[in-house]
């Protein structure tokens, strides 16, 4: 109960503090709407090419723009030292994690939610019929992804260099996370829908998010301890 | 500690004889792709200790964590170093293989991407080392990284497993016609053991570099106090 | 014996890498004693200091705090320490308010809000309690993290440097803090590297060096003040800087 209390609160100053300046989340809007303006000049794709290229696109600018996100995510943690006053509080340090993730988790789903619209309306790209899957799968996916990227942006976020170590560390683990979720995303659209592929691939995420947001949880102290 | 050294490095030395015998002499010439197979003993030999490498820095990273000895750290680092070396081996050595055989370099296939994928996560590992200035930090956050990193070699593994699988038809205990000659297997088998007793002799002097490093440095200290009490 | 001292720290050992830290450290602090450690940047106070909050885990060697162990329990622990230090673990977005909201929250205080006014009040932020912290004088902002240290009445308070950077108002304030905490008999213990400061009410003065501690002192600041002086003349410091 404690535990939980503590981690909404945690939640909610990270949310309240991106609600006062939406930075994070305009930048990756912002992001989003660049890669989506280059695909357009660098392929000019007809609705065939969009059919096949739509999927992997629209996790590479998800992926990537959520990288950006993530990196600020321990940034502003950082100024007056922050995080060790969350630290000296008398919570479990994995309450500051969980907090972190889903404050994480939240944004990048609602980012990706705009970026999906922008890239159906712009493409032409019907995802309407069958955007309640697109809403689980895209769960899955950035739910393996945060929790990943929110530990080692506390990671990287004590070196130097951080913006460049967090995609060097975080892309190869997530792997698996884009490959299943593009493969999802790709079953999901196609004409006519391959449920049994989508199923199968979700439940590959569904996996692979069970491992890696206990793995996390297991190892945060260490990240933070001195 | 000296003794073992020698003693590996000796047996090593012995074994890879063994293997370039076994390889050259005894395992006959592949009927299809010709002499170019030979390089597969050598491949598969370095994945295997790449892959192995993966498994004792974790091991050791769970040690460190525990038991907060620093010997632990080094001897992570300093397998993640060696087995990169191997990966790097069996990466370059794979497509020399491949191109005459397949007719291309390189393949997306469940092996080789997860081999690439094994190569990235070493390099973000040497990388992260070699970023992160207080020594007692970098050990601890490496740590936490090489343990995310072997796990995910699985995951990565079985993903693609399940989503192509078609080039290199698993040789060893795969289908019952892909069966080796028995003497192919030898030689791969006296390989394997030559590279992996190559890579803990490697280990281990790769441990006492980075220990006489640190004593230098501790050395060095010692001596700039002293001579700045002289003065 | 253990629910009547504040602190117990025993062979508390920590090495940075190839650096010793804190070598070897034992003390005890009895409930309501003023103690403070000096000692040089990197003397290992900062370190000590962490390690009693257990944000730094020690190699080797025990913490205890008000009776609880450290290591076993740390959330229970650290529910009886306030740590004030140079830093001030403001999140800069958030209002005074919501800052002050934040850690009664995570302390899971009771009766926070009026809790949490009665301290903005105390500080003398009532009138921007609820404008960004990233807009506030740095003295306003060092009022608000005295007043954040020490919202939930910690029977511990830790003081890292509390001094450095001070206006003079915050600086006065703060001495003020520590009269009535030290009347109030909570237990206090405060790293510092100058006494330029005169401070009252120590019970015992702590030097530290190289990680280890040298001598206990007793008495008023004036004479500690001369006594430190001359130490550090007597043993200069070589590269022993043992922080990395």
């Amino acid at each position: 109960m404690k535990f939980w209390s503590q981690t909404a609160a945690i939640l909610t100053k990270d949310l309240l503090t991106e609600y006062r300046t939406k930075d994070v989340l305009a930048s990756m809007l912002l992001f989003g709407l660049l890669v989506i303006l280059m695909f357009h000049f660098a392929f000019e794709p007809d609705s065939e090419e969009i059919r096949k290229f739509g999927p992997g696109l629209l996790w590479m600018t998800f992926i990537f723009a959520g990288l950006l996100g993530m990196n600020r995510s321990f940034v502003g943690e950082k100024e007056n030292d922050a995080l060790e006053g969350l630290m000296l509080s008398p919570v479990n340090w994995s309450s500051i994690y969980l907090g972190k993730m889903l404050a994480n988790l939240l944004l990048l789903l609602l980012a990706e939610a705009i970026i999906l619209c922008l890239f159906s309306l712009l493409f032409n790209y019907a995802i309407w019929p069958r955007i309640g899957w697109m809403a689980a799968i895209t769960f899955l996916g950035t739910l393996g992804f945060a929790s990943v990227g929110t530990l080692l942006a506390a990671v990287s976020a004590n070196t130097r260099m951080s913006e460049v170590m967090l995609p060097v560390l975080l892309v190869p683990l997530v792997l698996p996370v884009i490959l299943s979720v593009v493969l999802a995303t790709a079953a999901n659209f196609a004409q006519p829908a391959e449920e049994p592929v989508m199923f199968f691939w979700m439940q590959v995420l569904a996996a692979y998010d069970i491992i890696f947001v206990t793995l996390p949880l297991m190892t945060f102290d260490y990240v933070l301890e001195k | 500690m000296e003794g073992l050294q020698k003693r590996l490095g000796l047996l090593a030395l012995l074994a890879m004889v063994a293997a370039l015998y076994a390889i050259f002499v005894l395992a006959p010439v592949e009927l299809t792709m010709g002499v170019v197979q030979k390089i597969f003993y050598f491949h598969v030999a370095a994945a295997w200790v790449g892959f192995l490498a993966i498994y004792l820095v974790c091991f050791c990273s769970l040690r460190f964590l525990r038991k907060r000895d620093r010997q632990w750290d080094i001897r992570a680092a300093s397998a993640a170093e060696v087995g990169a070396v191997f990966l790097t081996l069996n990466l370059v050595s794979g497509p020399i293989w491949a191109k005459p055989v397949w007719g291309i370099w390189w393949t997306w296939d469940a092996r080789l991407t997860t081999t690439f994928v094994l190569w990235l996560i070493y390099m973000g590992y040497l990388m992260l080392r070699r970023l992160v200035d207080s020594p007692e930090q970098r050990a601890r956050l490496s740590a936490v990284v090489s343990i995310f990193g072997a796990v995910n070699a699985l995951i990565v593994y079985m993903a693609n497993r399940w989503w192509r699988t078609q080039h290199p038809q698993p040789v060893i205990a795969g289908g019952e016609d892909s069966g080796l000659h028995p003497d192919m297997l030898l030689a791969l088998l006296v390989t394997v053991l030559a590279f992996t007793l190559l890579f803990f002799c490697l280990w281990k002097m790769g441990c006492d570099l980075e220990r006489s490093r640190e004593s230098v440095e501790s050395l060095r200290r010692t001596a700039q106090r002293h001579l700045r009490e002289v003065r | 014996m253990t629910a009547d001292t504040a602190v117990v720290v025993e062979n508390v050992e920590k090495w940075f890498g190839l650096n010793p830290a804190l070598a070897n450290i034992s003390l005890s602090v009895p409930r309501g004693e003023f103690v403070v450690l000096l000692g040089r940047n990197g003397a290992g106070k900062s370190t000590l200091l962490r390690v009693m909050a257990r944000l730094v885990r020690p190699n080797r060697g025990r913490v205890r705090i008000c009776g609880v162990e450290i290591d076993q329990d740390p959330e229970r622990g650290r529910e009886r320490i306030g740590l004030v230090a140079h830093q001030t673990f403001l999140y800069p977005g958030l209002t005074a308010r919501e800052n002050l909201r934040l850690h009664a929250r995570l302390h899971g205080l009771e009766g926070a809000a009026q809790r949490v006014a009665a301290a903005l009040s105390e500080a003398g932020l009532n009138l921007s309690a609820d404008r960004p912290v990233r807009g506030f004088s740095r003295g306003m902002q060092q009022r608000l993290a005295i007043a954040r240290a020490t919202l939930h009445e910690p029977e511990l308070v830790l003081l890292d440097e509390p001094f450095t950077g001070l206006d003079l108002e915050a600086a006065e304030l703060l001495s003020e803090r520590l009269r009535q905490w030290a009347a109030a008999g909570r237990t206090i213990v405060m790293a510092t590297h100058n006494l330029e400061q005169g401070l009252q009410g120590v019970s015992r003065w702590i030097l530290l060096d190289r990680g280890r501690i040298v001598t206990e002192w007793t008495g008023d600041s004036a004479a500690v003040r001369g006594r430190y002086r001359r130490f550090l003349q007597a043993s200069p410091l070589g590269s022993g800087s043992l922080r990395n």
